[in-house]
């Protein structure tokens, strides 16, 4: 048990910071997209496509943030108070963004105000969240798994790469979500947006994939050493055929959930990919095993995880059922 | 200022602010589905659209709850690092659990609370508002779990100076959880209450919305009056634990500073300012031996005194004392309020007091300065520990700068400041409009193309027609 639970919870935190990426991935994709709307009603209908489930969205990097403190604490102090900064930024873009969902419609002369809190939220969280990922990657200075840093140190070119990659990533994500969710002339400006951000997050996932070996030597050995390419490479492959499948299907009409679900399985390969560089580390210089709560704290969670989470999943499902189909512009609200 | 104080001040403001939508939150979605249950048992329109009017509000406290929540679930690692990894064992699985078994849940079915109403049946729909409701109380359950434990720490080992969850069972029901969650629980209904019977009066005052008014007022004078009573015996109760498990804490709570004679009890002290330095009261105003029935039920009984212990284990005396006093003094005029109010309900002459409606409008935000005053004493009375006895507020501080902690104090003032107050304007805007009949239309028949309508239910922007 003190070898496999922190195993596991290295897999749920995964699940679940997957779960975030994917989910409020598309809503922030929304607000990055934002000021491609023509006017404020098709910034509504935009809107209108998320509104009833991105606060569920969310929740998943409240549990990526709770379940992190229970399973493995030390990394969760380390990595919050090392990136103070980042974190602060994405907290109050969060803020931003979350209360514009309620606030652009409750107000008239504030109302592209919200707007822009809306679009500049989104777009902030996601560069924040990208820089968090990128210096987590990186790793930071430790003297027996304390941090010794200073505040800036998270800012580097890699991790201002990854920052930028998020914010093309989830704007992908959100445009695919509209093809989905949207008709006529607003899907026509989803697809239009879609094509060229496939080639730009392809790039971004090769630039970050190109500079990953060579900011830890372990990554690099891992890849190349010990007949692992053989069974590493089809990854790399998988990517390129998913972003051909993805670019393809972005403009052809009819299979409008196409894209969506290409788009997903973009972020789920590039996922797996940095999670494969990371492990058996939670933040470099700190595997998961030095990071993890004692058995008595990983099992009691776990115990209430395997039967929670199906029902998550279960009546999350079951909430996307009942907004499934496309939101229509002219129906409705105003 | 240094990283300690600073973050201090940062996370009492934080959690002032977050508290307040949680404590409106919890009662308003009881409320709720004791409305739309209404609605569903006798069809009457008036129900509907006090369920919709009470929606829009709830859809925008409710979204303050989350953002300023989610600030609150990253605090513990930004500012309060060695905390996390002493206590992460113990706080983490309590935190996780609420994640789990509160917050999915009322996020799900919250969308389709607002939206689902002609997208799923009338049943479903009720279930959504109800599983909205279970959550909100579920994730108190949990919240204030992990609270009681800090302050009654059980069921745990210390092991190289880090705690390890021992006996979950002791841990989540603590010593003083299961006070502490009524007394919580039944300060969020009361909030609400108030909020509602001061709505509904100023309607009453204002000569509109008459019918509506009279519904809100008549269910918020009977629900406070069986909850503010309850809220008298909990809260008595609740200070009997404190002073066993807490003594010096009552002490501040009372600046009680030595005892006196044998047999002379403890005095109930009415005004007074503490003087730390002089470790005295100075204009003290006191009535001999009330203190001692109310926190020891005997004329003669003592409490352990502030000066028992060296100044350095005592929290801050004179902002308990203050916070312990506004706390009660407000739970004494809503006590006051609801037993008239009842007493003129019954006589049916309720509606016609001018009074008493002025009463309850002065009282609508009563709840929310109760509240407060109440975690002040709570959290500023556990000082200097955080996790009391064993960990001090000063040792749990992240290692950070703080030049930091003071770049994301000023931030958060100004965000908070300015997106929560915009929050509350528009929730007073919804309230001076007030419900409207027939609000929305019924939408039957649109099907699948019925748009997911925004987090606001009525049909025009609040600020048209205000």
């Amino acid at each position: 048990m003190e070898y496999w639970l922190p195993v596991i919870w290295f897999g749920v935190i995964g699940f679940g910071v997957l779960m975030y990426v994917l989910l409020d991935g598309f809503v922030l994709g929304l607000g990055i997209l934002a000021p491609f709307a023509e006017d404020e009603d098709q910034l509504d209908h935009m809107m209108n496509t998320a509104a009833p489930i991105w606060d569920g969205n969310e929740t998943w990097l409240v549990l990526g943030g709770a379940g992190l403190l229970a399973a493995f604490p030390k990394a969760y102090a380390l990595v919050l108070s090392a990136l103070y900064l980042p974190v602060l930024l994405m907290l109050i873009a969060l803020v931003f963004r979350g209360v514009a969902f309620e606030f652009r419609f409750k107000a008239r002369r504030a109302k592209s105000a919200w707007g822009v809190a809306f679009s500049l939220g989104s777009l902030l969280c996601a560069f924040a969240q990208g820089v968090i990922l990128g210096a987590i990657m990186e790793g930071m200075p430790l003297q027996g798994g304390k941090y010794v840093g200073g505040i800036f140190d998270w800012f580097s070119p890699f991790s201002m790469l990854t920052g930028a990659a998020v914010v093309f990533g989830y704007a992908l994500l959100g445009s695919t979500w509209l093809i989905l969710k949207t008709e006529g002339r607003m899907q026509l400006i989803a697809r239009t947006l879609a094509r060229p951000l496939v080639l730009v997050v392809a790039v971004f996932i090769g630039l970050v994939s190109a500079w990953l070996p060579f900011l830890d030597s372990r990554i690099m050995a891992r890849w190349f050493e010990g007949g692992n390419f053989y069974w590493l490479f089809p990854v790399p492959l998988l990517v390129v055929a998913n972003a051909w499948a993805l670019w393809r299907s972005v403009m052809r009409e009819g299979r409008d959930g196409h894209p969506f679900v290409y788009a997903l399985l973009f972020f789920v390969l590039g996922f797996a990919g940095l999670v494969l560089g990371i492990w058996p580390n939670i933040v470099p210089g700190l595997t998961i095993w030095d990071a993890a709560s004692p058995p008595s704290s990983q099992g009691f969670v776990l115990v209430g995880l395997v039967v929670l989470l199906p029902a998550i999943l279960g009546y999350t499902y079951w909430s996307y059922r009942v907004f499934s189909g496309k939101i229509a512009a002219d129906v409705g609200y105003h | 200022m240094d990283a300690l104080l600073l973050s201090r001040i940062q996370f009492g403001f934080v959690i002032s602010f977050h508290i307040l939508f949680p404590a409106f939150t919890i009662g308003l979605a009881s409320w709720l589905a004791f409305v739309e249950w209404r609605w569903l048992r006798t069809r009457d329109t008036l129900w509907r659209d006090l369920y919709f009017f009470w929606t829009k509000v709830f859809a925008v406290s409710f979204g303050m709850g989350v953002v300023s929540g989610i600030v609150m679930s990253f605090q513990f690692g930004t500012n309060w690092a060695v905390l996390s990894e002493q206590a992460g064992n113990i706080l983490g699985p309590l935190l996780s659990y609420e994640v789990l078994t509160a917050f999915f849940l009322e996020a799900t079915f919250l969308g389709v609370m607002l939206f689902g109403w002609s997208r799923v049946d009338e049943k479903m729909h009720f279930l959504a508002t109800c599983m909205v409701a279970l959550g909100t109380l579920i994730s108190t359950f949990w919240i204030i779990s992990a609270n009681s434990w800090m302050q009654t720490p059980t069921g745990y080992t210390i092991v190289d100076g880090v705690f390890e969850p021992a006996d979950w069972w002791a841990i989540v029901f603590n010593p003083s959880f299961p006070y502490r969650l009524a007394h919580m629980v039944l300060a969020a209904f009361i909030t609400t209450c108030f909020v509602i019977g001061g709505v509904g009066a100023s309607y009453l005052l204002r000569g509109v919305h008459v019918e509506a008014g009279k519904r809100m007022l008549r269910a918020a004078v009977i629900f406070a009056a069986i909850t503010v009573p309850m809220q008298v015996f909990v809260g008595d109760l609740h200070g009997l634990n404190v002073r066993e498990h807490q003594p010096i804490k009552v002490a501040a709570m009372e600046a009680h500073w030595e005892s006196g004679e044998a047999g002379e009890g403890v005095p109930l002290i009415l005004f007074a300012v503490p003087n730390e330095k002089a470790e005295r009261n100075d204009y003290e105003v006191a009535i001999p031996k009330l203190g001692s029935v109310i926190l020891t039920h005997t004329l003669d009984g003592d409490i352990q005194p502030l000066k028992s212990v060296p100044a350095s284990e005592r929290p801050p005396v004179k902002p308990v004392f203050y916070a312990f006093r506004v706390m009660v003094g407000l739970g004494m005029a809503m006590l006051a309020l609801v037993l008239v109010s009842l007493l003129l309900l019954w006589r049916k002459r309720l509606y016609q007091s001018r009074a008493v409606l002025w009463g309850w409008r002065v009282l609508t935000m009563s709840g929310f300065v109760a509240i407060l005053a109440g975690w002040y004493v709570v959290e500023i009375g556990r000082q200097p520990y955080v996790i009391y006895g064993l960990l001090r507020t000063a040792d749990a501080v992240s290692p950070i700068a703080a030049a930091s902690v003071m770049t994301s104090l000023i931030v958060f003032a100004l965000v908070y400041f300015t997106v929560f107050g915009a929050g509350f304007r528009y929730i007073v805007k919804l309230i001076r409009k007030g419900p409207h009949p027939h609000e929305p239309p019924p939408r039957a028949g649109l099907g699948d193309k019925t748009p997911a309508r925004p987090l606001s239910v009525p049909d025009e922007s609040s600020e048209t027609g205000a």
